[in-house]
């Protein structure tokens, strides 16, 4: 068990069945994605059958059990979006990306999400790029800013 | 006292405002508590709005422009992340208070537009763009020529009582909410009533759950009082998982305090020792808000143990949910507190009597919460005389989608709904006429242009086949197709189904299976499609009925409003889907033809190169064609077409 780990199990002494989701969602703010070596040691750690912890693991739209890209694009589809269009931008997206939402490039560069909703409706359709919102999209604005990414990847963080 | 005295301002406002009953009548607090909220100040101070809408529409931009701009000049100025006066068309949103001039606010100020702004201001002089309007206060001289903040059309026909604080106040200051009033009506409550007295209270000012059951507040609560435990629960729902609405995340991120003292009185009513606000783990802002007023809730001695000396206890926790729509049903919910999937359990034994690890637990909306503390405050006799005849207090709405104007707002019950899209939303954004509100998700129902005057009231709704929903108020234009957005709400259901009962997990499918079968491309060769869709048609409503009256959670029962209600309200466009098989809209991709109009066609091949299923046909400089059966409408041809050759129907 690595340092980290422990520091977060650190945070829930009581190991209570209570504790499994808040503590899933630390084991996925720092390692990105709940992957199986991590839901054994939850496991052995809160005394909970693995089987279980994948079951509440995977009923919830939260957690991922894969590596996310380095972008990771959350495309908004909740009614407002919807009735602007993002059913558009996300065959677009798609398109562009080549992969359908839920997965990650090749390249580990873009993953892709739909969330139900981001609750900026008035801003609709709506992206956002890890932590970045972009608001209003239209096709260029997309692909504007999908080469913006592309492009500059290297250096995207230095600029922040 | 010093302003910047943190000990002394709390030992008065604590033992002057909080435990004094007469703080009303002295004009030498009066005059501290204006200091305290800001209204009377020494130096100039600055408001951005930085909740999380504000910040997509890119106040943290403004934010930094507006520090480095008084950090580049040396201005003794405040600078403060404010809350959100829920009018999102006009953020990022910038308000100044200079000492002894009311305060002005500015809209649309993007990063480039702060030097210009506060160039002019900061000198007295009103610039002439970008000015929203000005606040109404006695104590202040007025800006000459601006008008004032209520009196614009978005918030003229508004009443704003629950979200009095939001966009005014600084989110994050306990002294700031006391100095408003806050938390003077659960000190009292405490101090003068029993948790039975306050259970009567609420139940004469006929509070009705505003998360969509409607049943009387009051009522509930008294159950588990009269439950005996060693311990009781009261949990707030603050899930808001239904697409469309975000008045409870503006809620919590712009009056954090006003819940948490709602969570007290409630607790204290009854009986429970121990509160659960629970959220969505995206709300992060919001989270760190309310955490931030907690922390200072506690250093003040109003959460925790033996609150001002009453030998009452009261801790509040948040809880982060992991994104479930069932979570919005109490049971669900109180699953995914105790660490387990969120489905929800038969009821009886309700969670008043049963709840939480087996305790008596109150699970309350949010947005009915935060009436407690007003009713509390001014009595059940004020909570009557707003509203209409059949619904009390005031109602808020996430006002989206093709209106001019949007954003969070605040009516009171019986407002009509043609007030609320003509006026507050100023009409329609496009050239369009108005086709439909959506009244959210849950509710799956709809206002038309005929019951357009329908007033906000759960009876009359009631009567028009609608029901007032969770607060989502989306506004589309005859650009939309319903049948298109009954898919999508259906697709929403299917896949937010938690699978646990039979008529929900099945029906939520088969129902997708049968708009689709609508919405989807006809084909000629398959008669037994169109069996299928007519066959699907006439079982729809059957269907429907066995899903209301067997599932198990409101999930179930709620899924089948939105085909429903179309095919109620828009039968005209539901049988041109599935006799005509046209989409009026024209936005069901699959019912579009795509035809060459063979004397603009040049014979370019543009066309016939982009065609991914080698739909068209010809050679070059002849005009070409689309055989029908191969085109999947992908629209591509249209897109390469540089001669407008190719039409769509």
């Amino acid at each position: 068990m690595d340092n980290t780990l422990a520091s977060i199990f650190a945070l829930f002494p009581n190991k209570q069945r209570d504790d499994l989701i808040p503590l899933l969602h630390a084991l996925q703010d720092s390692y990105g994605f709940l992957s199986e070596e991590l839901i054994i040691e939850v496991g052995a750690y809160l005394d909970i059958s693995v089987n279980k912890i994948f079951g509440v693991a995977t009923f919830y739209d939260n957690f991922r059990f894969g590596p996310r890209g380095k972008f990771h694009i959350r495309l908004c589809h909740g009614t407002a979006c919807h009735v602007a269009g993002s059913s558009t931008i996300l065959n677009e997206l798609e398109k562009q990306l080549k992969i359908s939402h839920g997965q990650t490039d090749k390249n580990g560069l873009f993953s892709l999400e739909v969330v139900s909703c981001i609750g900026a409706c008035g801003l609709a359709p709506l992206i956002e790029i890890n932590g970045e919102y972009f608001a209003g999209i239209t096709m260029p604005k997309l692909k504007e800013i999908l080469n913006h990414y592309r492009e500059n990847h290297n250096t995207i963080y230095e600029d922040q | 006292m010093k302003i910047n005295d943190s000990k002394a301002v709390r030992e008065f406002l604590i033992g002057k405002v909080l435990l004094n009953p007469g703080r009303d009548q002295d004009p030498d607090i009066a005059r501290k508590l204006s200091y305290i909220k800001r209204e009377r100040v020494e130096q100039p101070l600055i408001y951005v709005g930085t909740t999380s809408c504000a910040q997509a529409a890119g106040a943290r931009k403004t934010f930094k422009a507006v520090e480095s701009y008084i950090k580049e000049n040396q201005l003794q100025v405040e600078l403060i992340e404010g809350g959100c006066n829920g009018f999102c068309k006009a953020e990022p949103q910038l308000d100044v208070q200079l000492p002894g001039k009311a305060r002005i606010a500015f809209g649309n100020v993007m990063p480039d537009r702060v030097p210009f702004i506060l160039d002019e201001i900061l000198n007295s002089h009103v610039p002439d763009q970008h000015v929203l309007g000005q606040y109404h206060n006695p104590i202040h001289q007025l800006w000459e020529g601006v008008p004032f903040m209520n009196e614009l059309p978005f918030f003229r026909s508004q009443k704003k009582i629950l979200s009095a604080n939001c966009g005014i106040s600084d989110p994050v200051s306990v002294q700031e909410y006391i100095a408003r009033g806050g938390y003077q009506a659960f000190s009292d409550t405490i101090t003068q009533y029993t948790p039975l007295q306050v259970c009567n209270l609420v139940e004469d000012s006929k509070l009705a759950g505003r998360g969509g059951g409607g049943y009387m507040a009051g009522k509930k609560w008294k159950i588990t009082l009269d439950a005996v435990s060693d311990q009781k629960y009261f949990v707030c729902n603050a899930v808001e998982s239904d697409p469309g609405s975000y008045m409870n995340r503006v809620m919590m991120e712009s009056d954090p305090h006003k819940l948490i003292e709602a969570v007290l009185i409630a607790s204290y009513a009854i009986g429970a020792s121990k509160a659960f606000i629970f959220t969505r783990s995206e709300f992060t802002l919001a989270i760190s808000r309310l955490r931030e007023a907690l922390r200072q809730a506690e250093e003040f001695g109003i959460t925790g143990h033996n609150i001002f000396d009453s030998g009452v206890n009261i801790d509040i926790a948040i809880k982060e949910g992991a994104r479930a729509f069932v979570c919005g049903e109490e049971t669900a919910l109180n699953n995914s507190i105790e660490g387990k999937r969120a489905m929800p359990v038969y009821k009886p034994p309700f969670p008043a009597i049963k709840g939480l690890w087996n305790k008596p637990t109150i699970v309350q909306n949010l947005e009915t919460l935060i009436n407690v503390p007003l009713i509390m405050k001014n009595g059940p006799q004020w909570f009557q005389t707003l509203g209409n005849d059949t619904s009390k207090g005031t109602k808020l709405f996430s006002l989206s989608g093709k209106v001019a104007n949007y954003g969070t707002i605040e009516v009171e019950m019986g407002t009509s709904f043609r007030t609320i899209v003509e006026e507050i939303g100023g009409g329609m954004k496009e050239d369009n006429d108005f086709k439909a509100i959506i009244l959210g998700i849950n509710s799956g129902s709809y206002v038309t242009p005929q019951t357009l005057d329908t007033p906000v009231d759960f009876d009359a709704l009631k009567n028009i086949g609608s029901a007032l929903g969770s607060g989502a108020c989306v506004v589309v234009d005859t650009s939309a197709c319903m049948l298109d957005l009954a898919r999508f709400f259906t697709t929403f259901f299917k896949n937010e189904s938690c699978g646990k009962c039979i008529p929900c997990r099945e029906g939520t499918a088969r129902m997708l299976e049968i708009v689709e079968a609508a919405t989807r491309k006809p084909d000629k060769e398959n008669s037994f499609q169109t069996l299928e869709r007519f066959k699907g048609i006439m079982q729809l409503k059957s269907m429907a009925e066995v899903m209301k009256d067997t599932s198990l959670c409101s999930l179930g029962k709620s899924a089948p409003n939105a085909i429903l209600n179309t095919l109620a309200n828009f039968k005209s466009e539901f049988d041109a889907h599935v006799f005509e098989r046209k989409c009026p809209a024209g936005v069901c991709r699959d019912l579009k033809t795509y035809t060459i109009d063979v004397d603009l066609c040049t014979g370019c091949t543009a066309c016939f190169k982009k065609c991914p299923t080698d739909a068209i046909i010809g050679s070059p400089r002849q005009p070409h064609f689309i055989v029908q059966d191969k085109c999947i409408a992908c629209n591509a041809c249209f897109e390469a077409c540089k001669f407008n050759a190719v039409l769509v129907e």
